[in-house]
Formats: C-alpha cells, sequence, structure tokens
C-alpha cells in the first residue's frame, strides 16, 4: 500500500513538477483543485525534452513563497545531477584489497562537484553521505529539477584497470497515457536520444584521457536511468579489483574533467523552452 | 538520604548494562553466521533436488554456438563453436545451451555467469518468450558491475539467438521470482529483445510486466510448484 502511494506520489513529481525527496511528496504546495485543461496543456507540454519538466527553484520554496514567487525562465542546460551509486549497507563493488564501490564513487562526485560548478552549473547530489536512497528517491531528486542531466557513477569489478565506460538506456517505447503524459517506469522514453548524445561527447572525452576506453557510449538497460526524466548516462570505472587504490584515484580528476567537458559541449544542444511551467494549482494567473 | 537497597538495585542494573554491551555483539554475530549457513544449506538442497545438466542422453550431438566472454578484447563476447547432445525441443535445447553456458568454458577467465548458479526452470511461452529461471547464485555471485552484469545477460540471449530460433524475447527470473536488477545494476523488470545485433528491451510493453505479466504468473506459478516438490 505504502509502495503504492510512494509510486503514485513520485508520479505526480513528473507530471506536477514538483520534487520528491527521499520517497516523500512534498506537502509544502498541495494543489488546491484538480487540474483545468489550461493547467494540463502546460504540464503535458513540459513534457517533451525541448520542454523539460520542473522549475528547481519552485521546487523547493514553501507553498506561501510559490505563491508569490515568479517563474523564472530557463533557458538552457543549468542543473547537473550526479548520482555515487550504492551507499549504507550496498556497498556495490567490492575488491580484494578492501575497495569499495560506494566509498570511490562519493570521492569522485566531490571532484565532479568541484568542476562542474567551476562551470557555473547547479549540482544536486543524490547522496552525500553514506547512505543508500533507492532508485526512485535518486531519479526523483532529477525528476524535480528543470533544465538538468543526470550522471550515475559506478566502479565496475571488471575491466581493464584505468578505463572508463559511459552506459545509455536502450530503446523503451514512447509510451503515453490519453492525457500525454508519461508514466514513472518509462520516464526516461522521451530523453533517449539527448541520452546518448550526451553519453557519446562524455565518452569521446574520456577516450581522449584513458586509452583503451571506449569512443563511443554503450547501450546497456541500467535500472537506474529508466526512471529518470532527463538526459540520463551510467559512468563506470575499472575497477575496485586494482591491487593499490591510488590507481583509481588517480583517475578522479580525469573523468571528472572528461564527464564536465562532456556536460559543456552538450550545453547548447539542450534547449529548454522558456515556457512557464509550475505546479498545478499554483500557476500565476 | 538514599536506602542500602537503592544503592544495590543501581548496582545490579549496572552490571547489567555492562554484560549486554559484551555479550550483545558475540550473540549478534552468532545469528549472522547461523542465517548465512541457513542460506547456503537451502541453496544447496535446492540444487541436489534440481540436477543442473537435463538428461541428454540419447540425443544427438550437434554443434552449438556459445557466448563466452573474449579472452583477447575487453568486454565483448565471443562465439565458441562446441559439439554437444542437442535436443529438437526447444526448450530441452533452451535448458542443454543454458546449462552448458552456466558450466562455463575451458577458459574460466572467458566465463560470463558464476559457476555456482543453476538453471532451475526454462520455459517457453507461445509468443516466444523465454522465461528463465536462476538460482539465487546468479546475481550474489557474479562480479558486480554494469559491465559483467550486461556481459552475462548478453551471453544468455545470444546464445538462445544463435541456437534456439523459437525464442523472441527473454526475461530472467531469480528463484522464481521477478527482481528489480541482476546484481545491483542491470534491470531485470523488462524483457530483453533477442537479436542478432544484441540487446535491447521490447519496444513494445505498455509497462515494464504488462506484456508478459498474466503468462509469466504462469510460468512462476510452475516454477514454485517444481521447488516445493
Amino acid at each position: 500500500m505504502s509502495r503504492t502511494l510512494l509510486k503514485f506520489s513520485q508520479l505526480c513529481a513528473i507530471f506536477l513538477n514538483v520534487g520528491v525527496v527521499d520517497g516523500q511528496a512534498p506537502s509544502a504546495n498541495p494543489p488546491a483543485a484538480p487540474p483545468g485543461p489550461t493547467d494540463q496543456q502546460k504540464v503535458v507540454a513540459a513534457q517533451s525534452p525541448t520542454n523539460p519538466p520542473a522549475l528547481s527553484s519552485v521546487a523547493s520554496l514553501t507553498g506561501a513563497q510559490v505563491d508569490s514567487a515568479p517563474v523564472v525562465p530557463h533557458a538552457g542546460l543549468n542543473v547537473v545531477v550526479i548520482d555515487p551509486a550504492h551507499g549504507g549497507t550496498d556497498t556495490g563493488g567490492r575488491g580484494t584489497e578492501g575497495i569499495r564501490e560506494s566509498d570511490v564513487v562519493l570521492e569522485l562526485a566531490a571532484q565532479l562537484r568541484k568542476t562542474l560548478e567551476a562551470q557555473g552549473f547547479q549540482v544536486v547530489q543524490t547522496r552525500e553521505t553514506n547512505d543508500n536512497p533507492s532508485f526512485d528517491d535518486r531519479s526523483a531528486r532529477a525528476n524535480a529539477q528543470r533544465g538538468a542531466v543526470f550522471v550515475t557513477l559506478h566502479v565496475s569489478s571488471t575491466g581493464l584497470t584505468g578505463t572508463a565506460r559511459v552506459y545509455v538506456p536502450p530503446d523503451y517505447s514512447a509510451v503515453t497515457d490519453t492525457g500525454g503524459l508519461i508514466p514513472w517506469e518509462h520516464a526516461q522514453a522521451p530523453y533517449l536520444s539527448l541520452s546518448r548524445k550526451l553519453g557519446d561527447l562524455v565518452q569521446s572525452e574520456i577516450a581522449k584521457r584513458f586509452k583503451g576506453s571506449p569512443t563511443s557510449a554503450q547501450i546497456a538497460p541500467v535500472r537506474q536511468l529508466r526512471t529518470t526524466a532527463a538526459p540520463a548516462i551510467a559512468v563506470e570505472i575499472s575497477s575496485v579489483s586494482v591491487e593499490n587504490r591510488a590507481a583509481l584515484d588517480r583517475m578522479i580528476p580525469g573523468v571528472a574533467e572528461a564527464i564536465t567537458r562532456g556536460i559543456v559541449a552538450f550545453r547548447p544542444s539542450y534547449v529548454v523552452s522558456t515556457i512557464s511551467a509550475a505546479p498545478i494549482g499554483v500557476t500565476p494567473q | 538520604m538514599i536506602a542500602r537497597w537503592m544503592y544495590w538495585v543501581a548496582g545490579a542494573l549496572l552490571i547489567a548494562v555492562i554484560g549486554a554491551a559484551i555479550y550483545f555483539p558475540a550473540l549478534r554475530s552468532q545469528v549472522e553466521k547461523a542465517r548465512q549457513l541457513t542460506e547456503k544449506t537451502a541453496e544447496q538442497a535446492r540444487r541436489e533436488l534440481l540436477p543442473v545438466a537435463s538428461p541428454t542422453s540419447g540425443e544427438p550431438k550437434g554443434k552449438a554456438k556459445m557466448y563466452w566472454g573474449s579472452p583477447t578484447e575487453d568486454g565483448t563476447l565471443k562465439p565458441v563453436i562446441v559439439e554437444l547432445p542437442l535436443s529438437s525441443d526447444p526448450v530441452s535445447r533452451s535448458k542443454q545451451l543454458l546449462n552448458t553456458l552456466l558450466a562455463g568454458p575451458v577458459d574460466p577467465e572467458a566465463r560470463t555467469l558464476p559457476s555456482d548458479a543453476a538453471l532451475l526452470a526454462f520455459y517457453l511461452l507461445p509468443d516466444g518468450t523465454a522465461v528463465a529461471d536462476f538460482s539465487e547464485a546468479l546475481g550474489t555471485s557474479i562480479p558486480s558491475g554494469i559491465q559483467s552484469e550486461e556481459l552475462a545477460v548478453d551471453s544468455i540471449a545470444r546464445t538462445l539467438e544463435a541456437n534456439v530460433p523459437e525464442v523472441r524475447q527473454l526475461k530472467i527470473l531469480i528463484h522464481g521470482q521477478e527482481v528489480d536488477t541482476l546484481a545491483g545494476h542491470l534491470d531485470l523488470t523488462q524483457t530483453f529483445q533477442v537479436k542478432a545485433s544484441g540487446l535491447a528491451e521490447t519496444p513494445k510493453s505498455t509497462s515494464p510486466t504488462d506484456v508478459i505479466r498474466k503468462p509469466l504468473e504462469k510460468a512462476v506459478g510452475k516454477v514454485k510448484e517444481a521447488i516445493k516438490r
């Protein structure tokens, strides 16, 4: 029952462009009435990649602030959501030398945050400590943003040491219901081509720095990407099986730099409409 | 003035707290050990009850194209032709192939599936959906990572694709259940389309499980019955 409610609230997060953090729908701005046709048209318009959902600033405001705040148009890619995978009791890959994937990705995320902020991006992390949000909670952080891209970070247990790979989602059908809304389970569907473009750009930057890495992104059904309503990629470096942790630590600045460069190159491709999108029920009259 | 008996009670409580602080961690580790032992025993019993290899005696040998890891190219599969008894029945044939895949290649480095994993059941639905049910070891013993998990699923799909033309798509269950991921990365809630160019999830589904829900429920029921027996 609670799972059903969670799914419903997360579905609403896409529809309404409001944040759902840690599995709880925000109580700050409940819709006062069912959406009228005008509101619904705006929300539907906000579902296409060129009109991505959610004003992050609106999502973080209180109800009173939302009512009075002007809707600020965003002209392009502004936010990068970094997802250090695993955490908590889920250590992810674990090497014979005790290297834990969950620790390495957290350090990589911190470095990536620095390089992205230096380029003027707003950065949101799905976790900053050793906790383990669910797949849906992580996606919800991204789905509550407007003009965002999503990067989930991993360290493999296999592969040639010193290489890194970018994974992008396979084909999902662009499923819509009669109202044109996107089911949570297929949130990635409208963003596939953008995800692949972002993936190729990041992978080509990685290939320049890490020999032996592929030159274009690979397709794999990574669970985390499916429910993310934004251009989304997974980056996996090899590997926790190295004999010395220093080998991985040396990769971190280069990987962070490559991802940042890829996102900067992607920025002009991701045109975010200036159509005002706001949660249903709080749209300024 | 505090009564003398209160000192005795306080002292006894203090001793109890110290004792508990010492005893509880030891108790916890014992419980953890017992849990692991039970899991191993259950897995062992299952494997003994359900023989890994399907009966193959009397069936003519044929050449099968098996996909294992490439020893030279990182993160890719390489087809290897092996001779093994091959049934004309697509279900028996698929079981023979998957058991061979699980048994692994000559070079252990080229293995894509964990050596302690077992195929518990295999069904082929009328629409060409292959339902392969593996033991929990498939998820727990595989090296964690997108690359290793993708290679594992890809090796299953491509081996079936190359040798069993009746298979159109693949659904992987773990111990009779649909699971979120193989080992934390690869999405197993979807069906995998089986085609020569590699894996892609079926584009037809209106929700991750709707397409195969009914036939899958039947298949899961059969698996559970088999395990109970």
